[in-house]
């Protein structure tokens, strides 16, 4: 077991060295002087001149490379052209964000994912079976940012049962320590913010979790469906369990190992997908920011925001496949 | 009803040939398939309202009518039949416009399929062709484009090539090459091992023959399904970008651009981005019931 960690884990590099070559390269070959680029359009020559020397620009490309990956490795990602702050720091400030948004929604459509996949695949071909696997198809087909906006039309503008946009209201005092809202309001004890909080995160972690439900609820149906085929259950129904038991505890536990696999995948694809989400909602995380880096053509903002989101989708997919191999050791380290 | 009982079996007779080609028995299990075939309805129809689009709308799709702005759907108060669905804030009739872009979001997944599948299907066929190193270089490479989570590679792509429809649709089609590229590899390498591949290499066949002439026409099941399942995606994709105006540019009757401009009056004219969505939604929903439906017809074995 040890030695498929440590093989798998080596296997990412190649694949992280990839990323930062393709993020390198992209900005290599955008027409125009890249110092330029990085500096915007009202640079003055000095700096023109040192980001030049930075960037190792009159040197050789692979050389230019190797600094870049340099200054990656030591998380030195340059500053921003629009607020001139570190992009190190951009990133620590809204990254939580992204990944408690991405968390709930996470949490949202695994319970009710898992939840409908049961209910259909126990009572296949009933009425609820047939109403969730059209609805599964229904939300895998549906744009999110359009959901998001007409969740926004119905339970906030309509209804005021949410509010709009943004992570907590203005009015509301939180002490910040770790930029995880919600649990910055449990160590604080601060009742009034975490409400504050779970109202404005309900709305895009709601519209976000759509696709994952839709995929997990598919995935626990035909698993399920499949488990509970398998001898050992009918040994179980002979042997007089309940239905609860025979469920819970005999078919679950197969049930749900190729289930997790898909849920860790779809956590990974969230924090990439969250740029819609958060910008209907905008929500301050790492989506929303990279997305204004674009609009802004701030090329450092672009630089890093592709880096850590896409560091992040490779690790938690490493993750993933160290934890399906945890759990299931049937398949285990070939 | 005459007519059609002279018909039936006559197409019987056709079809329950015993040489008939395998082709037909793939399109009676597609029709027999309640999936496919509701996704085939939903696909025809867009290709018809795309195809006829001038013949079905009275309006210009992009020419404002500045006395008509902002309204409502013609069951709402104020609605006239005039605008079925309403008009937006330039007076432009939203039916007309979702209508025309139909034909937008169909060329998108031609195109983006098209490249997909053209890169894809090459680098794949000769990735399982091949194998060695060649093998590993270009799945390297396709894990390097899979660690970009979806969306966000096709933005990165759109915001150093520039905005627009055709950056667009060639970034959506880069992303996609992965799905194409993997699938084409597995079933190259399944193949291979056939006999009708070592006879065509016996007869002396070069390796782009057997790679295009006998291999891949007898992968193109998960193809087929893939490439529906692709033009869904992709037309979702493209809404995105456009809808972030990394895609389709004003006035291009585009639904994802179509839902970010009612986006600023979503309070005063809810219809202007209710209806894109709608139409997005029933279009993907077309081609991933197709999608489905196929995987079911063509090939059992990937049915999850």
């Amino acid at each position: 077991m040890f030695g498929f960690i440590i093989r798998r884990t080596l296997a990412v590099i190649p694949t992280l060295l990839g990323v930062t070559i393709v993020v390198f390269f992209m900005l290599a070959i955008t027409p125009g002087d890249p110092a330029e680029l990085l500096l915007g359009e009202r640079a003055t020559q000095e700096s023109l001149d040192a980001m030049r020397e930075y960037l190792g620009l009159k040197k050789p490309l692979y050389i230019q490379y190797g600094m870049f990956l340099k200054r990656v490795v030591q998380f030195d990602l340059g500053e921003t052209i629009w607020s001139r702050q570190k992009v190190s720091i951009e990133i620590k400030e809204r990254f939580p964000a992204t990944i408690e948004l991405a968390l709930v929604a996470m949490v949202i459509s695994s319970f009710f994912g898992v939840l409908f996949g049961i209910i259909s695949a126990t009572k296949q071909y009933s009425w609820f079976d047939y109403v969730s696997m059209v609805g599964s198809l229904i939300g895998v087909s549906m744009p999110v940012f359009w959901l998001g906006l007409i969740f926004m039309l119905l339970f906030s503008l309509t209804l005021g049962w949410f509010p709009m946009s943004g992570r907590i209201g203005i009015d509301t005092n939180l002490q910040v320590i770790t930029n995880f809202y919600i649990i910055d309001a449990i160590i604080t004890r601060n009742w009034p913010a975490l409400m504050d909080c779970l109202r404005h995160i309900a709305l895009p972690a709601l519209a976000l979790s759509t696709i994952p439900l839709a995929i997990v609820s598919r995935m626990t149906r035909s698993s399920m469906l499949e488990v509970l085929r398998q001898d050992y259950i009918k040994t179980a129904k002979a042997k007089g369990l309940g239905q609860m038991k025979i469920i819970f505890k005999h078919a679950l536990r197969n049930g749900l190992i190729p289930v997790i696999t898909v849920i860790g995948l779809q956590f990974g694809i969230l924090l990439g997908g969250a740029i819609l989400t958060e910008t209907v909602f905008a929500w301050p995380g790492v989506g929303k920011w990279l997305y204004e880096g674009v609009v802004k053509r701030d090329y450092m903002v672009i630089q890093g925001g592709t880096l850590l989101v896409a560091t992040s989708f490779v690790i938690v997919n490493l993750l993933v496949d160290i934890l399906y191999a945890v759990i299931n050791p049937r398949i285990s380290v070939k | 009803m005459k007519l059609l009982n002279k018909i039936i079996p006559f197409f019987e007779a056709a079809t329950q040939r015993e040489d008939r080609h395998p082709f037909f028995d793939q399109i009676e299990k597609l029709f027999s398939n309640k999936t496919g075939l509701a996704g085939l309805i939903i696909i025809t129809f867009f290709l018809a309202i795309a195809l006829f689009a001038p013949l079905l709308t009275p309006y210009d799709p992009i020419e404002n009518a500045l006395y008509e702005q902002l309204k409502p759907p013609i069951w709402e108060s104020g609605g006239a039949i005039k605008n079925i669905l309403g008009t937006d804030d330039l007076g432009r009739d939203i039916l007309s416009r979702i209508i025309y872009g139909a034909r937008v979001s169909i060329t998108v997944g031609i195109v983006s399929v098209g490249i997909a599948l053209f890169f894809g299907a090459i680098m794949g066929a000769v990735a399982g062709y091949y194998k060695g190193w060649l093998d590993n270089l270009i799945m390297r490479l396709m894990d390097i484009l899979l660690a970009f989570p979806h969306i966000l590679l096709a933005i990165v792509i759109v915001a150093y090539l520039g905005p627009g429809l055709k950056n667009a649709m060639i970034a959506i089609g880069i992303i996609t090459i992965p799905r194409f590229a993997r699938i084409v590899r597995a079933s190259v390498m399944e193949e291979f091992e056939k006999d009708y591949v070592t006879a065509a290499r016996a007869a002396g066949a070069t390796d782009f023959r057997i790679i295009f002439n006998a291999i891949l026409p007898n992968c193109m099941a998960p193809i087929i399904v893939q490439a529906s399942l692709g033009f869904g995606s992709a037309i979702l994709d493209a809404a995105g970008l456009s809808f972030l105006g990394l895609g389709a540019q004003p006035p291009i009757p585009e639904w994802g651009a179509m839902i970010a401009s009612g986006r600023s009056m979503i309070l005063r004219a809810w219809w202007v981005m209710t209806f894109p969505g709608i139409a997005i939604l029933f279009a993907v929903l077309g081609f991933n019931l197709l999608g489905d439906g196929l995987r079911d017809a063509l090939d059992p074995r990937l049915r999850d």
